[in-house]
């Protein structure tokens, strides 16, 4: 009998660690919630917050007389905002690896072009864009995590595809970057088309819509070629400095990214094609609606804010002085635009008060004065040739 | 007087020369003769080369000004005492161990004691190379210390390392709400060498009860102890690590009810500990079955139950004859560790990733994976190194 006790107590030791392990899982989240409650300067927000519900119930009160000819909204509907304000901080799935877009500097923050969109969207929805937890995901594990819950927005320059949109569970916000696929060649190669790329080796990222269109131009073209695919950007661009492929393609933004940091820049050329249309924006889950608006309208409040030329130094100015009726909708001196989106009044003040205005945000980013410039192109506003457009805040 | 009696032996004619040993070892025969020299040539080209790139070409800008960023990730500045703290106590237990049980100045303790000072050497800012030489001082005071107590003072010693783990976590992680002495800092924040070393500990240290309960389920003679824990050990050993952690990460939040979350570097650790104790399971079932039966008989005879059989004669046996592949499981989870850079988390690689994005040092990828290798280097050959004492004094291979 003795002989079998013991088996039995070691069972008994493994099921005691199982039981810590899981009831260690607890408290992170539960004391983490109870820190970020106690600072004095977030109850200064929690008292603003409780005029902006007053101010809510008035409108329910006016509106009560029209509610029995609305249908009643889907399930699922307010969800994710009620989520993140309960949590009192927003989640975000970044990218950490793409220079410009999405990285960690030296100090130890998230900095980027896709960073800053969470920023603005955390501002429009507390009036503070450091309520945010980012989380850093991989290409591959990035529709999962947002699925999940994991992550409440995708800001990952990730590109707007139909299956994506539809299989994968996910709505695409209004784009915030057109980019293109292109093709990076040394200068003295000679090669100007891609047919002259047959029979040639091309770097490529592997697990991204890069590789399928490389595949599917080729095709087209009946053109022969062998592909060396790497599992990140790093990888790709080192083995093309390296001279193991002919050719390395990727979106536009990222080959004038790496082109400038390669030890001989200017003995690279990107060759004259754009092989496809890559619309990079944010993504949120299916299901909400209201959460996919207020994600849209961030984006639409940043082109405006640029439009009427109102940045973060004089957003305070113009407000104090503006006629123009649209701007007074925008930062919430006139209506309840704030309101009908779940959020406060000054949302779009916040934005750009807080984070700058789309053009702000570019060439903070990808601006002249960075490594990472990118001209501006397609990305203007459709006043100066781009196709930057919003539509009116009214 | 007999003894005297016979021839005195000229004393040997062998004396060392430089100029013989050469001959002896390295140019006996022709063919001994081009290899040496092969030899030669091919190190001094690899070592030329590396010191002419590390020293000319390399530009360390990007290891210096991402430092903070290695070592302890996105972890706040203000809360970064902490983490010293934990490190004055590492240096002082390391030095009261070493005093310990080595009882003497070795080569080890002196590079344990050059790491810091070495450091405090190079172009840091002044506070930081303050407080790397108070490291190398503590450790100096703690063997200085411990030289002076007898060996009876290695049991609370030893009983200091296991507090040690759980004061770091206490640390680290703080337990009061913001604002209090020491605030919450969540796990997302924690990275780089920090996050590493939690992973590892964490690792070894859990995994090691579960895979030695497991060995010993695996050999039981109830059905179901047994059959669970083979299910459990070959299911483990039969996936690779990278699905377990994107299981933990990505698919078990889809089976969790809405609102529940876990903790993300709670879910690695727990992946981690659970496959490192499968493998770990199996080196300790070699090691019961290495154990010759008569030990088991002779115990019978003397009388001990079931668990005082195991405990004060099997295991110590088992355990003591697997030392070697312990120590090379154990090092090959704290390089497994970096697994966990592909699922988002920022330890000592996937750091190294993003400083690699970072738009003023893109294309350094060669300093920083330098950097990061030398580092994992280090701690792997101190775990090695300390395992081969541990060896020694276990008489390991000797008896």
């Amino acid at each position: 009998m003795a002989k079998k006790v013991f088996p039995f107590f070691a069972f008994l030791i493994v099921l005691a660690l199982v039981i810590t392990a899981c009831g260690g899982a607890q408290t992170p989240t539960a004391s983490g919630e109870t820190s970020t409650e106690g600072q004095p300067v977030q109850q200064t927000v929690e008292v603003i917050k409780t005029v902006e519900v007053v101010k809510t119930v008035v409108v329910t009160v006016e509106s009560q007389a029209a509610a029995p000819a609305l249908p009643a909204p889907p399930a699922g509907y307010g969800a994710t905002l009620k989520t993140v304000q309960e949590r009192g901080q927003l989640i975000c799935g970044v990218n950490s690896q793409v220079p410009g877009f999405g990285y960690v500097d030296s100090a130890g923050a998230f900095s980027g072009f896709d960073v800053d969109y969470c920023r603005a969207l955390a501002a429009a929805i507390f009036g503070d864009p450091a309520k945010i937890e980012f989380r850093p995901v991989t290409g591959s594990e990035r529709f999962t995590a947002l699925q999940s819950g994991e992550i409440d927005i995708l800001s990952r320059n990730t590109t707007w595809t139909l299956v994506r949109d539809t299989e994968l569970g996910g709505n695409f916000v209004h784009t915030t970057f057109y980019d293109g696929q292109g093709m990076m060649v040394p200068a003295d190669s000679g090669l100007t088309t891609l047919e002259d790329l047959n029979g040639g080796t091309i770097c490529v990222q592997t697990g991204t819509t890069t590789e399928l269109n490389l595949a599917d131009q080729m095709a087209a073209r009946g053109l022969e070629y062998t592909p060396a695919v790497y599992q990140d950007a790093d990888g790709t661009f080192a083995a093309y400095a390296e001279g193991r492929c002919d050719a390395v393609t990727t979106d536009k933004s990222g080959l004038v990214a790496r082109r400038a940091v390669l030890p001989d820049p200017e003995n690279h050329v990107i060759m004259d094609v754009t092989m496809s249309k890559e619309p990079l924006g944010p993504m949120v889950r299916h299901g909400d609606d209201q959460w996919f608006d207020i994600a849209q309208w961030t984006v639409f409040a940043l082109f405006t804010a640029e439009e009427y030329g109102i940045t973060s130094s004089n957003v305070d100015q113009v407000r104090a002085e503006t006629t123009n009726p649209e701007v007074r909708r925008l930062l919430g001196l006139e209506g309840d635009l704030g309101l009908k989106l779940g959020l406060s009044n000054d949302w779009a003040y916040n934005i750009i008060k807080l984070v700058g205005n789309y053009a702000e945000v570019y060439d903070r980013n990808l601006g002249p004065n960075t490594p990472t410039y990118i001209p501006r192109g397609l990305n203007s506003l459709y006043t100066d040739g781009g196709i930057l457009y919003a539509p009116p805040f009214r | 007087m007999a003894a005297l009696s016979r021839p005195t032996l000229p004393p040997p004619t062998e004396r060392f020369t430089l100029l013989g040993w050469l001959q002896k070892n390295l140019f006996n025969s022709w063919y001994n003769a081009l290899l040496s020299v092969l030899t030669v040539v091919f190190i001094y080209w690899i070592i030329r080369g590396l010191l002419v790139w590390a020293t000319s070409v390399a530009e360390w800008q990007v290891v210096a000004a991402n430092l903070r960023l290695f070592l302890v990730g996105q972890y706040p500045v203000d809360e970064l005492w902490r983490v010293w703290i934990c490190l004055y106590v590492l240096a002082f237990i390391s030095g009261a161990s070493y005093g310990l049980w080595s009882r003497g100045v070795g080569a080890f303790g002196i590079a344990l004691l050059a790491g810091p000072l070495f450091l405090s050497a190079l172009p840091f800012t002044l506070n930081l190379r303050l407080l790397m030489i108070g490291i190398a001082v503590t450790g100096f005071f703690g063997w200085l210390l411990a030289m002076r107590l007898p060996a009876l003072f290695r049991t609370p010693v030893t009983w200091s390392w296991v507090l040690y783990m759980v004061f770091v976590i206490l640390m680290v992680r703080g337990f009061t709400p913001a604002g209090g002495f020491l605030p919450v800092v969540p796990s997302n924040l924690w990275g780089g060498l920090l996050l590493t070393f939690l992973l590892t500990v964490i690792g070894i240290v859990f995994s090691f009860p579960i895979g030695v309960a497991l060995a010993l389920g695996r050999r039981s003679n109830l059905p179901i102890m047994r059959y669970s824990s083979i299910a459990f050990i070959e299911l483990v050993r039969g996936v690779p690590l990278i699905t377990v952690l994107f299981m933990a990460q990505l698919m078990l939040p889809l089976f969790l009810p809405a609102g529940v979350t876990i903790d993300r570097v709670l879910r690695a650790m727990v992946g981690i500990t659970l496959f490192s104790a499968a493998y770990l399971a199996e080196n300790v079932r070699g090691g019961l079955q290495s154990i010759p039966k008569g030990q088991e008989e002779a115990a019978l005879a003397l009388g001990l139950n079931g668990f005082q059989r195991m405990a004060l004669i099997i295991l110590p046996q088992a355990l003591r004859a697997i030392i070697p592949i312990l120590v090379g499981q154990f090092i090959a989870l704290f390089k497994d560790t970096t697994l966990v850079a592909i699922v988002g988390l920022f330890d000592l690689l996937g750091i190294a990733k993003t400083v690699l994005a970072q738009p003023e040092f893109i294309g350094r990828q060669a300093e920083v994976l330098a950097f990061v290798s030398l580092l994992y280097f280090m701690f792997s050959y101190v775990i090695s190194y300390i395992s081969r004492r541990i060896e020694v004094a276990q008489g390991v291979g000797e008896r």
